[in-house]
């Protein structure tokens, strides 16, 4: 599909990083302001959606299938399979248990492993969202043809 | 042994995302990393069942343990009615895994299939092994919405249009489950189930809970499809893939269905006697208004989706029975007779069903036809196939030896010594329809004239006639739970921990 | 009470949805109505009189906060609606390929 009108195209530009730069926030803050993994997640995802939808999908040359973000989205979630099934290992060994230090209340870098399950979290749930949009797009652009 | 527990739930999960990721290069994986994690949980939960269960075994996820007495944690219990249905859901999948080696070649997407496949079975296990509200409703979404993804799997007309009304219902369905949870947390402030068990029996007569046990009834039936809640499973059963399809209809419908049913109403509600009474009568219904419906149709697999709703409806009754006796303070043990028929014809349903929707796939695969008036004469060239569909289809009428006929009589036995003789005289004719149906499809598909259209009809491959043989062997080998020496190791702690409500808040 | 009353309400609309309108996406957009009615009933079960948001910070003292539990009840069950209306969508896209039309009354091959 064709892309939208230059101005939507030089906004989409200027503001897109930023957008990216607050999904980020909300996801590393999830354990002290509300959000967390699959708000901040929901938000990345926005900030790729609206690039695809600025620029339109003749310019990045889709694929048959879209392969890239489905394999992100899978390596998400073993990340956070990973880091569960470590704590058999680590500290009070009980699968899914909090084992990292917990720090003072309210500073960034607290409350154990919450902060990175939220990372993983939101990388899945963002690549999970743009997966969804691509199969739709790609599926259009074959039905269209 | 308490350790082992969370396996159920990791393995499959964790199967199905590696299975995208590295299956794109390794040929081959996605097959043999199911067939693996389904046979090593499937002797698991044999050698729990041969350890003995006494009282249940409970994991605290994270390793929360009680402040002040309240539970806030979420518990996995393992006892004796979870380990029986665990045993029953990893062998078919299993099997159909194991058939579906050879079935899914004539589709592209192998990856995605293994994959949603155990996710279906991971959100099983989550399932029957939880004991919290809220955590049974994740899991029940997470293997539902495989299954909506896997009835659409091969893009045809009508697997879409299937797919499409049994995820509006089962939507639906989902919102009531939801609903019925949101007014017991207002009422309770907790969502653990043995701790609503201890609050629920100290109060009385409160009109907000029995909504919510009808709101439960009609959420939990519509996947268990009971009559009048069965509109989707006809379409919905026929039309998928046949490893999928007996899945759905041997274990799906029960897991998620009948088991949250019984574990919810015998477990943790004080039941009435009203309650009981609409139970065992939409069990009736559905044995009826299945088997009438039955009789005419043409196509295999529509004839046994409809088959389904029969005995699903037979399996409440016995369980419905059992209820209604407890909720009048009558014999006991005539109550547990009556559950024991109820969860043996389970098991056996699983068993025979699965083998019934395997040979039928088996047909379809050769011949690519499933109306029966075209087909015919099949039984010199694909013997195993015949066979074993000529054993399910005695096994499911109830003939002796097989174990369909011990399982009817159980519990037609337990409806006469309480004292119900129409629901036995109603049980004994629908037993008769039963065997009407299914000769008419032995005779149709393979015995008869044959269609001289159909050619290179040969047996099927190798790992399709693996699962089919072990499954008609496993038909007969079952009724010897009968026997009093085996009935004790394995039915006993199932039907203690429904009759027997202070068995299972040992956990707290 | 009245905040029931109209919670009730939009589960109402939300089934009138589902149930009268011939197109499929209005089906769909009436069941994710119906969910969102759901939503909102959770989130006011937990609410308790003159509380304030569940968010501990440094410096203020014991003060009486909401119930979190219903909320991250309705995080999850957020979820799970996202997933569900993506899997209903897709499937309606490729029912519009095959049957050529959006009306569920055409749609009806499976009889019996």
């Amino acid at each position: 599909m064709n892309g939208m009108t230059p101005i939507v195209k030089k906004v989409t530009q200027l503001i897109v990083g930023l957008i990216f730069l607050y999904g980020i926030y909300i996801i590393t803050h999830g354990h002290l302001t509300p959000g967390g993994g699959f708000a901040g997640g929901a938000v990345v995802a926005g900030s790729f959606v609206l690039l695809v939808l600025a620029y339109g999908s003749n310019i990045l040359k889709l694929k048959k299938r879209e392969e890239g973000s489905s394999v992100v989205e899978s390596l998400g979630i073993l990340l956070f399979t990973v880091l569960a099934f470590a704590a058999i290992f680590i500290g009070t060994k009980v699968f899914f248990a909090n084992y990292l230090p917990k720090g003072v209340i309210g500073e960034l870098i607290s409350a154990g492993v919450i902060p990175l399950y939220n990372i993983a979290v939101g990388i899945e749930v963002a690549a999970a969202l743009f997966t969804i949009f691509l199969a739709l797009v790609i599926y259009k652009e074959e039905v269209l043809k | 042994m308490e350790q082992l527990i969370p396996l159920y739930v990791i393995l499959p999960l964790g199967a199905a995302f590696l299975i995208p990721v590295i299956g794109r290069f390794i040929k081959g994986f996605q097959k043999t990393i199911t067939s693996l994690v389904f046979l090593f949980l499937l002797a698991l939960s044999i050698k729990f069942i041969l350890n003995g269960i006494n009282e249940p075994l409970t994991y605290k996820i994270g390793g929360w343990e009680p402040v002040g007495n309240i539970p806030i944690a979420i518990y996995f219990v393992l006892d004796g009615l979870s380990i029986f249905m665990l045993c029953i859901v990893n062998l078919i999948a299993f099997l159909s895994g194991f058939y579906a080696i050879s079935y899914i070649k004539k589709y592209t997407a192998e990856n995605n299939f293994y994959a949603l496949f155990s996710l279906m079975v991971a959100g099983m296990n989550g399932v029957i092994l939880t004991g919290d509200l809220f955590n049974l409703f994740v899991f029940l979404e997470i293997a539902v919405i495989a299954s909506y993804a896997l009835v659409a799997f091969g893009i045809e007309k009508e697997e879409l249009e299937a797919s499409f009304k049994y995820q509006v219902l089962g939507g639906m369905a989902s919102l009531l489950i939801l609903f019925s949870i949101g007014l017991l947390y207002w009422n309770t402030k907790t969502l653990n189930i043995a701790d609503i068990a201890t609050l629920i029996k100290a109060g009385t007569y409160n009109k907000i809970l029995i909504f919510s046990q009808l709101v439960l009834i009609a959420g939990f039936g519509l996947k268990a499809a009971i009559i009048p809640f069965h509109a989707w499973l006809p379409d919905a059963h026929s039309s998928a893939p046949s490893p999928i399809s007996s899945m759905l209809s041997g274990v799906l419908i029960k897991a998620i269905g009948i088991y949250a049913i019984i574990r919810l109403f015998f477990n943790m509600f004080a039941i009435s006697h009203e309650i009981a009474l609409t139970l065992t009568t939409l069990g009736v219904l559905s044995m009826v208004i299945g088997s009438l419906l039955a009789i005419g149709q043409w196509d295999i697999k529509r004839l046994l989706a409809y088959s389904s709703i029969s005995q699903v409806g037979y399996i409440i009754m016995g369980v419905g029975i059992g209820l209604l006796i407890l909720t009048t303070n009558g014999n006991k043990a005539i109550a547990a007779l009556s559950i024991f028929g109820g969860l043996f014809h389970l098991v056996n349903h699983a068993v025979f069903k699965g083998l019934l929707f395997l040979s039928a796939g088996a047909v379809e695969h050769r011949t690519g036809i499933r109306d029966l008036k075209k087909l015919g004469g099949l039984s010199s060239k694909m013997p195993v196939t015949s066979s074993s569909s000529l054993i399910a289809s005695l096994a499911i009428s109830g003939i002796p030896p097989f174990n369909g006929f011990f399982s009817k009589l159980v519990i037609i036995i337990a409806a006469i010594q309480a004292q119900y003789y129409w629901l036995a005289a109603i049980a004994i004719v629908i037993s008769i329809i039963t065997l009407a149906y299914f000769l008419k499809l032995q005779k149709y598909a393979f015995y008869g004239k044959a269609n001289n259209k159909i050619n290179n009809l040969k047996e099927v491959p190798f790992t399709m006639c693996f699962s089919m043989i072990v499954l008609a062997i496993l038909c007969i080998g079952l009724s010897l739970l009968i026997i009093p020496g085996i009935r004790e190791a394995v039915m006993e702690p199932a039907v203690n921990t429904l009759i027997n409500k202070a068995n299972y808040l040992l956990i707290l | 009470m009245i905040v029931y009353l109209l919670c009730f309400i939009l589960f109402l609309v939300g089934l009138f949805g589902v149930l009268t309108k011939r197109n499929v996406i209005k089906i769909v957009i009436g069941l994710s109505v119906m969910e969102f009615s759901l939503f909102l009933f959770f989130a006011l079960i937990g609410y308790i009189d003159k509380g304030i948001a569940p968010i501990i910070v440094q410096n203020i003292p014991n003060a009486k906060f909401v119930d979190p539990l219903p909320q991250a009840m309705v995080l999850t069950a957020i979820v799970i609606g996202l997933a569900t209306n993506a899997m209903l969508l897709a499937i309606a896209i490729r029912l519009y390929k095959k049957y050529n039309t959006f009306d569920i009354r055409k749609i009806n091959s499976l009889k019996g």
